[in-house]
């Protein structure tokens, strides 16, 4: 992955980006979780073009009123871009359909170019609102609304388990790549590099489980015996009612396009 | 065996890694109230693992433990020990693992059984008294070593045990923060076992000392 991406790909912390205040900050998080989800659902769910052009305006909309850093919005949808940009080249090539035009007598198919342009207006439709909604929490929060949404103790521990380990591991693997360059190693595309690599990861994966063993250790120092307590009041308020009523015909709206 | 004035007492305990060999050997030791007992040795001597077999995390091989009033073999009952005795790791980020600094500290007398309200009275009380207020909302991973080192310690203290076990508690800590460490172990209560490296450290805070070398304890 290229350096400007590297960051994006490990680097969500929600808490430690900060972001302008919006209307977006009063909603209560469980209702955010829930319609970005059902808007996520109908939007992967159809079909027709103009739905789906509503859908990317709608994850505009949410974008503006979130107030996103514009940077930084940009470079998470490049970088799920990358993700996607070999599907896109792809598909026109292997859907069998009408011949739009053909290289090196491969033909490419109409169909398979408005196949490969739905899925990139879904993907983005859903990426915007998925930023506008969730991504403005921080990763406490999202925790807890998972668990009062009644998801299982184990995935919402996992989460916030990871992210706050993720920054550990993450220093831990910046250490030992720097220690590495102070002692001269190069990227190069030879056995000394690949096997180094593999070290690194290695132990990467065995400093992870020690720690994970030392953490266990020290909640079972402090009493833990496997029950986790949350802290938190969430309460439904005027704004979230305002917002269902604006969200969900928007969502029917949605759904009603596909069938025009 | 059993007295007002010991927290633990120990006796013929042995402990051997597979590999690393045998770093204790028939080791007796006692804690008694107000006493702060430093344990010093060389790296790999196995004075971290003395600490995590008082406190049952590792099954000895041979030996007794026997701890606030009575003697301690299987997990059930070594968790009211790990209620009194308050362990402090190595590496603080071992200890911190809730995102915001009020949950953790929160977390211990949550687990004692302690309600929500009473819990987070407990921990913003411990907070202050630590001289940390104000940091309640913080995200532990963000703090620096120092602040971490107090949190962790606020974390323990917010048990209310009767004995505290410190694993070379001043480690990666500047001048300033090590100093305001110290302070703070001194007008604590608590009977303490120190591991540490650090003379001056030791020096400070310890009422007896004893040297962990060969498998074997020694007065110093």
């Amino acid at each position: 992955m290229p350096e400007f991406l590297e960051h994006s790909g490990t680097s969500w912390q929600g808490q430690k980006v900060k972001h302008h205040r919006s209307i977006v900050d009063h909603i209560d998080p469980r209702l955010r979780v829930v319609m970005a989800s059902l808007f996520a659902l109908i939007t992967v769910l159809s079909q027709s073009f103009l739905s789906l052009c509503v859908a990317v305006g709608v994850g505009l909309l949410l974008a503006l009123l979130a107030r996103l850093n514009l940077k930084r919005t940009l470079r998470r949808v490049l970088a799920m871009d990358m993700f996607m940009i070999f599907l896109i080249i792809l598909l026109p090539f292997t859907t069998p359909g009408e011949t739009w035009f053909s290289i090196l007598g491969l033909s490419a198919s109409k169909e398979g170019f408005l196949h490969a342009v739905v899925i990139l207006l879904k993907a983005h439709a859903v990426v915007l609102t998925l930023l506008a909604l969730i991504g403005t929490l921080s990763a406490t929060v999202l925790g807890h609304a998972l668990a009062r949404l009644r998801i299982p103790d184990k995935l919402v521990h996992l989460m916030l388990f990871t992210v706050r380990y993720l920054e550990v591991i993450g220093q831990e693997y910046k250490r030992m790549r720097r220690a590495m360059k102070a002692r001269a190693f190069v990227l190069r595309t030879d056995r000394h590099t690949w096997r180094s690599i593999g070290y690194l990861i290695g132990m990467l994966l065995v400093h992870s489980l020690e720690r994970s063993e030392r953490i266990m250790d020290a909640m079972k120092c402090r009493g833990y015996q496997g029950k986790f307590y949350l802290f938190d009041d969430m309460r439904l308020s005027q704004k979230d009612l305002t917002f269902s009523l604006i969200f969900t015909p928007v969502l029917c709206l949605l759904i009603g396009l596909n069938f025009l | 065996m059993s007295s007002d004035e010991s927290f633990f007492k120990v006796t013929g305990l042995s402990y051997r890694y597979p590999r690393r060999g045998v770093v204790l050997d028939q080791v007796d030791f006692e804690l008694k109230r107000g006493e702060r007992v430093a344990l010093t040795g060389p790296n790999g001597a196995g004075k971290t693992t003395f600490l995590h077999l008082l406190v049952g995390l590792k099954k000895p091989k041979t030996g007794q433990i026997w701890a606030f009033g009575k003697t301690r073999n299987d997990e059930k009952e070594f968790v009211e020990v790990r209620a009194r005795a308050g362990f402090l790791f190595q590496d603080p980020d071992d200890q911190l693992f809730c995102p915001t600094v009020l949950e953790d500290v929160a977390f211990g007398p949550l687990n004692l059984g302690k309600s929500r309200t009473e819990a987070l009275q407990i921990a913003k009380d411990t907070l202050t008294s630590l001289g940390m207020a104000g940091f309640e909302e913080r995200i532990t991973h963000q703090l620096s070593g120092g602040e971490k080192r107090m949190i962790t310690l606020a974390a323990v203290l917010a048990m209310e045990p009767d004995v505290l076990l410190l694993d070379e508690p001043s480690n990666a800590l500047d001048v300033k923060a090590r100093q305001r460490l110290i302070d703070t172990l001194l007008s604590l209560p608590q009977a303490m076992v120190i591991v540490s490296h650090d003379a001056d450290f030791v020096d400070q805070l310890s009422t007896r000392e004893l040297r962990l070398e060969n498998a074997a304890l020694m007065v110093i």
